[in-house]
């Protein structure tokens, strides 16, 4: 008898021991199959194949670095130099860094013993590469760019073609093609990043800019600082208020939208079945219609801009906060309230003061931690509305070539993401006193 | 008694001292609400005025598009299946990313939480290492990330997953720590006793515990993703966001297409977030009271 039953007992823990056994192995097998399924749907393989390392050393260079150009013009034969190739960076006529000795015959010493010069009859440059030797080039309009090198065999530093010669070397970069002749050298930091080249500050040391700061230049120095053109910074703070702004004034209004609708859809305080049903499936609706496509519809009423996106937030977000407060309603204590009632309060009095302050931590916390992620959220938007650091980030990526700024960029964003999270959480803190666990 | 008049001449104190106090938190209050009515209403109209196109004129219009939309459409309801046969792949592509990247991304949050919480961690020293990793993937914006591996990778729904999964690591971690802190450590001291090794413990002495409530968070989690993922695609990610994105593009007289997708996204949205809420509350027992 009792032999039957442990019998019965141990085939049962078996056959139980038996699917524990099949669903730990079983699940992971099936996400490793749908992750092998994805690696091949993505096309990751090809991808692998087709993703530029080029773009991505560019990228990476150019984060901690920046580039000057030295450029000739093979038709006319000036010669200009410029930081980054930019108009704005570029230096005045005749002028140019301590590197480059302007003059019938332009020397750029690259450092290293890396010397190139600009020959002023036909178009010409030499190259001397310390430890390979002295590369001369011309450039003809009827034969392209004619080319000499010291050895036979070119290295694989060097791609030559009719039309065109590229030299890339530790010092820096030749590139000569018919129509200019180009050098670029790289330098660690970001160059103007203060004054650009036009101000009368560029090129001070710390100690005399604070100094003249002090003698009461400070405001033509915040002047050109604000005003630079290379780094926008008065535009770039702008974008950062505007984005912030998007996010406050989207979560802020959804908050005080959805607070009345809330009780619409309260369980406890809707008296029809009929309004509280209307209210839940309304919440559903702009949620399920989802901030992407409320950008759409409202960026072609509204226009582009910041306004669009505070309100794009602004809608989605009143269906995320009501669904939550109704819950939070749902939860509140009848008994503050009956004791409120047995002193003759009025309905509004109840509200204000038996419900509002039992869901007000609740409320406070949803709300700030809405902010935070709205932040993030508005970036985005902003990218499609066309306001905020979202449209300065992707402006700067589509042109691809001012690296400097994106990865500025992104820096300036995640210090603002992480200032927000910073300061929901410290007021999350000071308002909910007593709550440790802040949620 | 002598007492019980000098109690009531407190009284009187009291009560004046009382009601002086609750006036000035009442001014209070009223200061801080006039600071914030101002706070908004300049905001709205610092926005508005930044804005292509100001809110009163554009508030009539509200409705222009999506009545455009409607009307139109409807007028070409034949073609909607057609329509839906071929915008379901970039459907499927935009649920893929999100789920692909729901899945990395927990599965990196999982080994983070473990490693970022007291009493679990591998490497009790590098507790505060791992929970900077997971502040920092929680701060970059799906985004930024997007549109550099955009530029390295090229287009397509690969850069799209991996931003998510990035932010997904650091949300989910964030998320699975706290509920971690929640867990039972005698089962660990259990099986630390009987010699099991760092992977053994965790995986027989916490996940058990921890599982259901890691579920009902990356379920969420996968929610929101799906959301991420349509907005990505429309920024150049692939997926329904990057046909939406052409079909609004071609503007009046195909606007039928723009409906559909419209209508697609919308309906994958409602189903995903019904399903995952359905087995959420499942998973917590459906005690809606546990998520506040």
């Amino acid at each position: 008898m009792t032999m039957l039953d442990t019998a019965d007992l141990k085939g049962s823990a078996d056959r139980v021991m038996a699917r524990k056994r099949l669903v730990s192995f079983g699940l992971p097998a099936l996400v490793l199959a749908y992750l092998i399924y994805v690696f091949f749907a993505f096309g990751v393989p090809e991808l692998i194949q087709k993703a530029s390392s080029a773009n991505a050393r560019a990228l990476v260079a150019d984060t901690y670095s920046h580039k000057v150009h030295v450029t000739r013009d093979n038709r006319s034969g000036d010669v200009r130099v410029a930081i980054e190739g930019e108009n704005k960076g570029a230096y005045p006529d005749g002028e140019a860094p301590d590197w480059v000795a302007l003059g019938d015959e332009t020397v750029i010493d690259l450092g290293g013993g890396h010397i190139i010069t600009y020959l002023p009859e036909n178009n010409g440059v030499t190259y001397d590469v310390p430890g390979y030797g002295l590369m001369t080039f011309e450039v003809s309009r009827s034969q392209g760019v004619i080319q000499s090198y010291p050895t036979e065999e070119l290295p694989d530093w060097i791609s030559a073609s009719k039309n065109r010669v590229a030299v890339t070397t530790d010092a820096g970069r030749l590139s000569v093609t018919r129509n200019r002749t180009e050098v670029f050298r790289y330098f660690v930091g970001w160059e103007l990043f203060f004054f650009t080249l036009d101000s009368p500050y560029h090129g001070l040391g710390l100690g005399e800019v604070v100094s003249r700061a002090f003698s009461g230049e400070a405001g033509a120095m915040a002047h050109d600082f604000w005003n630079n053109a290379m780094w926008r910074h008065g535009d770039v703070a702008w974008a950062i208020f505007e984005t912030i702004l998007m996010a406050f004034l989207g979560t802020m209004g959804a908050a005080i939208l959805a607070l009345p609708l809330a009780f619409l859809a309260a369980r406890n305080f809707a008296p029809l079945v009929a309004v509280r049903m209307a209210t839940r499936r309304l919440f559903d609706f702009i949620r399920g219609v989802d901030a992407l496509i409320w950008t759409i519809i409202l960026s072609r009423a509204f226009g582009l801009g910041p306004l669009t996106g505070a309100l794009a937030i602004l809608i989605t977000d009143t269906g995320t906060f009501g669904k939550l407060f109704s819950e939070a309603l749902e939860n509140v204590d009848k008994k503050q309230i009956e004791g409120l009632q047995s002193t003759g309060a009025k309905p509004l009095q109840r509200y204000r003061f038996g419900v509002i302050p039992q869901i007000t931590p609740v409320l406070i916390s949803q709300i700030l931690y809405f902010l935070e992620s709205n932040t993030r959220s508005a970036t985005v938007i902003g990218a499609i509305t066309g306001g905020g650091i979202g449209l300065l980030l992707t402006q700067a990526i589509i042109t691809q070539k001012d690296w400097e700024e994106v990865s500025y960029y992104i820096m300036l964003i995640i210090v603002m993401v992480v200032f927000m999270d910073w300061l929901s959480g410290l007021l999350r803190r000071k308002l909910i006193k007593g709550d440790d666990s802040g949620h | 008694m002598a007492e019980t008049t000098a109690g009531a001449r407190d009284l009187g104190g009291i009560h004046d001292e009382y009601m002086t106090l609750t006036r000035q938190k009442r001014l209070y209050s009223l200061v801080l609400l006039m600071i914030f009515i101002a706070l908004m209403v300049a905001g709205f109209s610092v926005a508005g005025g930044r804005n292509a196109g100001s809110f009163w004129g554009g508030i009539d219009n509200f409705f222009d598009y999506p009545s455009e939309l409607v009307i139109e459409a409807s007028g070409k309801l034949a073609e909607f299946p057609a329509h839906f046969v071929t915008f379901f792949p970039a459907l499927i592509e935009t649920v893929n990313i999100a789920a692909a990247a729901t899945l990395l991304g927990a599965l990196a949050a999982i080994f983070l939480s473990l490693l970022s919480t007291r009493g679990m961690a591998r490497f009790p020293m590098l507790i505060p290492v791992f929970r900077r990793i997971m502040d920092f993937a929680r701060a970059i914006p799906e985004i930024v990330v997007a549109l550099v591996l955009i530029f390295i990778l090229g287009g397509g729904p690969v850069p799209a997953m991996i931003a998510i999964a990035i932010h997904t690591a650091g949300a989910l971690g964030k998320l699975f720590s706290e509920v971690n802190e929640n867990a039972d450590l005698k089962p660990v001291d259990g099986l630390a006793s009987v010699g099991a090794t760092w992977g053994q413990r965790m995986f027989l002495g916490v996940v058990p515990q921890v599982a259901p409530n890691w579920l009902s968070y990356a379920l969420l989690r996968f929610e929101i993703n799906v959301r991420a993922s349509a907005i990505l695609g429309f920024v150049g990610a692939g997926g329904l966001g990057y046909e939406l994105k052409n079909a609004i593009s071609w503007g009046q007289g195909r606007y039928d297409e723009a409906a559909a997708i419209f209508l697609l996204l919308f309906l994958t949205i409602v189903v995903i977030d019904q399903t995952s809420s359905h087995y959420r509350d499942h998973l917590t027992h459906g005690s809606k009271s546990e998520r506040r």
